[in-house]
C-alpha cells in the first residue's frame, strides 16, 4: 500500500511540475489567434440570463466559423435577456430546423431557397444585414492558369484542366447543400454545365461534406481550388496559416449577401416571434451595422462583413430589405 | 507528431489552470453520461432480470435483437431521436431538441442494448444451482432474482460500467440532437470535433486527453464498488 502511495504521489508531483512548466513556456505551436477565435484560454462569462426563455437560431458555418456570433451573441442576450442558442448548420439544414420549426430564426445566404422556403410559409420578416464576397482560392502555382479570370472562365479552366490532369487540378466543393454549395453550382450553371455532370465527371472534383472552414482546410491539405468566402479565408489564413492563395476575387456573381429569417408563427405556433423580430431589428440596426462593418479590421487589416447599406453592384437587395425594421 | 506532445502539454495546462470553458465542458459530460448511464441502469438492470429469469416465446430472437443493437451507430440513434423530439416529430411539444436532456435519452437509448445484453449474460453465467437452493429454501421468484443479481454483481457493475463509457465517447447523438451549443450542450466529443474541424488539433487531443482522464477518475471509484 505504501509502495502505491509513494508511486501515486511521485506521478502527482510530476504532472504538476509538467504542468507549471508548461504554464511558463511561450505557447510552442502556432497560438490560437486573438479574438475572435473563442480560444479557451479566455474563457467568456456565461451569465445566466431568463434561463427559461431559450432563442434558438441556425447559421451558416461561414458566419460562424470567422467567430461573428461568439461577439454578437453577449450583446444581444444582454440587450433581450434570453439565452441565446446557436446552433451551427449549412443552409439546407437551416432551412429544414426552420420547416420543423426546431429554431425561432435562422441566418441563411441563398437567395433562391430563402424566397422558396418564405413562399411556403415558414419564414416571415426577412431582411439581409450583411454581405461579403466570396473568392476561389488555390495553390499558389495555379496549374490550372486561373488568376485574374472571371468566376466562369475560371471555373471552366479548372474544369479542363482537371479533366485532363486530375493529380494536380483539384476543386473540393462544399458538398452539402450551403449557400456557398449554392453560389458554387449557380457559377457552374453560368459556364453551361449541368451540376450532376460536373459532380461524376472525374476524380478532379472532391465533395467534401463539412463546413466552411473545414473545407478550407481540406483544400489547403489537397492543394486545391476552392470557392471560400473571403471573411471565413481571411479568419482561416490567420488562426492556421493557409497555403493556398485568392487567386480571382472581383466578379459580381461572387456578391454574397446574408438574412435573417423569423420562423413563422402561424406555421409553428411555438415559435419566439417577438425575441426574433427585436433580433432581425438588433440586426439592421445602427448599432450592429457598426460592429459589423469594423469586426475584424484590427486582426486582418479589412472588415470580415460589409454593412448591408454599403452595397451597391448589381444584385445588391432594395432598400427596404434592410431598412424597414420589422413590426 | 509533436502535436502529440504539445497536446499532453495543454491538457495539463488546461487542468492545472482550471480553465473555466474547459471544465465546464467537462462537468457537462460528466453529468450528462453519468445520469444517462445511471438512469438507463436502473431501468435494464431489473428488465433483464425479468427477461432472464422468465421463459417466454421468441426469448432468443429478443437476446439476439438486443445484441445485434450494440452495432447501431450513434449518428442513426442521433438521427432517429431527433425525429421524435424535433417539434415537427411526435414529441415535439416538449421542447426537448437542443437541449441537455435530449442527449441524457439519446444516451439511454444508446446504452440500453448493452445493458440488457450484459446483464443477461451476466446473470447466465451464476451457477444454477443457486438459483435451485434458493427455491429449495422457499425464496420468491423476485428474492431468487436478487440472489442472483447479488452473485452476479462484479459482471452487472463491468456493465454499467460499459454503458457509462460508451455514453461519454459518443459523438453522433451529441452532436445531432444537441446541436453542439457553446455554454449549453457542447461536451468534450462534440467540442473535439468542432476543434478538430477548426483546425485547432492540440486542443483537440487535449480535450481528448481530459476525457480519458475523467473516465478514469469515475472507473477507479466504480471499480472500488465492484470490488466489495
Amino acid at each position: 500500500m505504501r509502495k502505491l502511495t509513494a508511486c501515486l504521489l511521485i506521478m502527482l508531483v510530476l504532472v504538476l511540475t509538467a504542468g507549471i512548466f508548461a504554464c511558463s513556456q511561450p505557447a510552442p505551436a502556432p497560438a490560437p489567434a486573438p479574438a475572435p477565435a473563442p480560444a479557451p484560454a479566455s474563457g467568456p462569462q456565461y451569465p445566466l440570463h431568463d434561463p427559461l426563455v431559450r432563442f434558438k437560431i441556425a447559421t451558416t458555418t461561414s458566419l460562424y466559423d470567422t467567430g461573428l456570433w461568439y461577439h454578437l451573441e453577449p450583446i444581444f442576450e444582454e440587450l433581450a435577456n434570453v439565452e441565446m442558442d446557436i446552433v451551427y448548420a449549412g443552409t439546407g439544414i437551416a432551412l429544414e430546423y426552420g420547416r420543423r420549426g426546431d429554431v425561432d430564426a435562422i441566418i441563411v445566404h441563398d437567395r433562391a431557397r430563402e424566397d422558396e422556403f418564405i413562399a411556403e410559409g415558414y419564414g416571415i420578416n426577412r431582411r439581409n444585414f450583411a454581405y461579403n464576397f466570396f473568392l476561389i482560392a488555390g495553390p499558389s502555382n495555379d496549374p490550372a492558369g486561373i488568376t485574374g479570370l472571371t468566376a466562369a472562365e475560371a471555373f471552366q479552366k479548372i474544369y479542363d484542366e482537371g479533366m485532363n490532369d486530375p493529380d494536380t487540378v483539384k476543386f473540393v466543393s462544399r458538398g452539402d447543400d450551403s449557400g456557398t454549395h449554392a453560389k458554387e453550382k449557380l457559377i457552374w450553371g453560368e459556364v453551361g454545365f449541368d451540376y450532376e455532370d460536373v459532380r461524376n465527371s472525374g476524380e478532379w472534383y472532391v465533395e467534401a461534406g463539412k463546413g466552411m472552414g473545414p473545407t478550407l482546410l481540406m483544400a489547403n491539405e489537397m492543394q486545391a481550388y476552392v470557392l471560400a468566402d473571403i471573411s471565413t479565408f481571411l479568419a482561416y489564413n490567420l488562426k492556421t496559416g493557409l497555403k493556398i492563395e485568392s487567386l480571382v476575387e472581383k466578379d459580381p456573381i461572387f456578391l454574397n449577401v446574408y438574412a435573417a429569417i423569423a420562423i413563422n408563427p402561424e406555421t409553428h405556433p411555438k415559435a419566439k416571434i417577438e425575441i426574433a423580430n427585436q433580433f432581425i431589428n438588433w440586426l439592421i440596426s445602427q448599432e450592429v451595422q457598426e460592429i459589423i462593418d469594423t469586426y475584424g479590421t484590427a486582426e486582418y487589416g479589412s472588415s470580415l462583413f460589409y454593412p448591408i447599406a454599403t452595397c451597391d453592384i448589381p444584385g445588391c437587395p432594395p432598400e427596404e430589405d434592410y431598412t424597414k425594421p420589422v413590426p | 507528431m509533436i502535436e502529440l506532445w504539445n497536446g499532453l502539454l495543454k491538457a495539463i495546462e488546461l487542468i492545472v489552470t482550471l480553465d473555466p470553458e474547459v471544465m465546464e465542458i467537462a462537468g457537462r459530460s460528466l453529468r450528462i453520461s453519468v445520469t444517462s448511464a445511471l438512469l438507463a441502469s436502473v431501468i435494464c438492470v431489473p428488465l433483464a432480470s425479468l427477461i432472464h429469469f422468465h421463459q417466454f416465446r421468441g426469448k432468443r430472437f429478443l437476446i439476439n435483437l438486443i445484441q445485434t443493437l450494440y452495432s447501431v451507430p450513434t449518428v442513426a440513434i442521433g438521427l432517429f431521436v431527433f425525429l421524435f423530439i424535433s417539434r415537427a416529430g411526435p414529441l415535439g411539444g416538449l421542447g426537448l431538441l437542443f437541449t441537455p436532456a435530449a442527449i441524457v435519452i439519446g444516451q439511454m437509448v444508446l446504452v440500453t442494448p448493452i445493458l440488457l445484453g450484459l446483464v443477461i449474460s451476466a446473470l447466465r453465467g451464476v451457477d444454477i444451482t443457486l438459483i435451485d437452493t434458493a427455491r429449495s429454501l422457499g425464496a420468491s421468484v423476485f428474492q431468487t432474482s436478487l440472489v442472483v443479481l447479488r452473485e452476479a454483481r462484479f459482471a452487472v457493475m463491468a456493465a454499467v460500467i460499459m454503458a457509462f463509457g460508451r455514453a461519454i465517447s459518443e459523438v453522433g447523438i451529441s452532436l445531432m440532437i444537441g446541436g453542439n451549443i457553446r455554454g449549453y450542450t457542447r461536451v468534450i466529443t462534440t467540442a473535439i470535433s468542432l476543434e478538430t474541424s477548426k483546425g485547432d488539433l492540440e486542443l483537440s487531443i487535449a480535450l481528448g486527453i481530459i476525457l480519458i482522464s475523467i473516465a478514469l477518475v469515475v472507473n477507479i471509484a466504480l471499480n472500488r464498488i465492484q470490488q466489495r
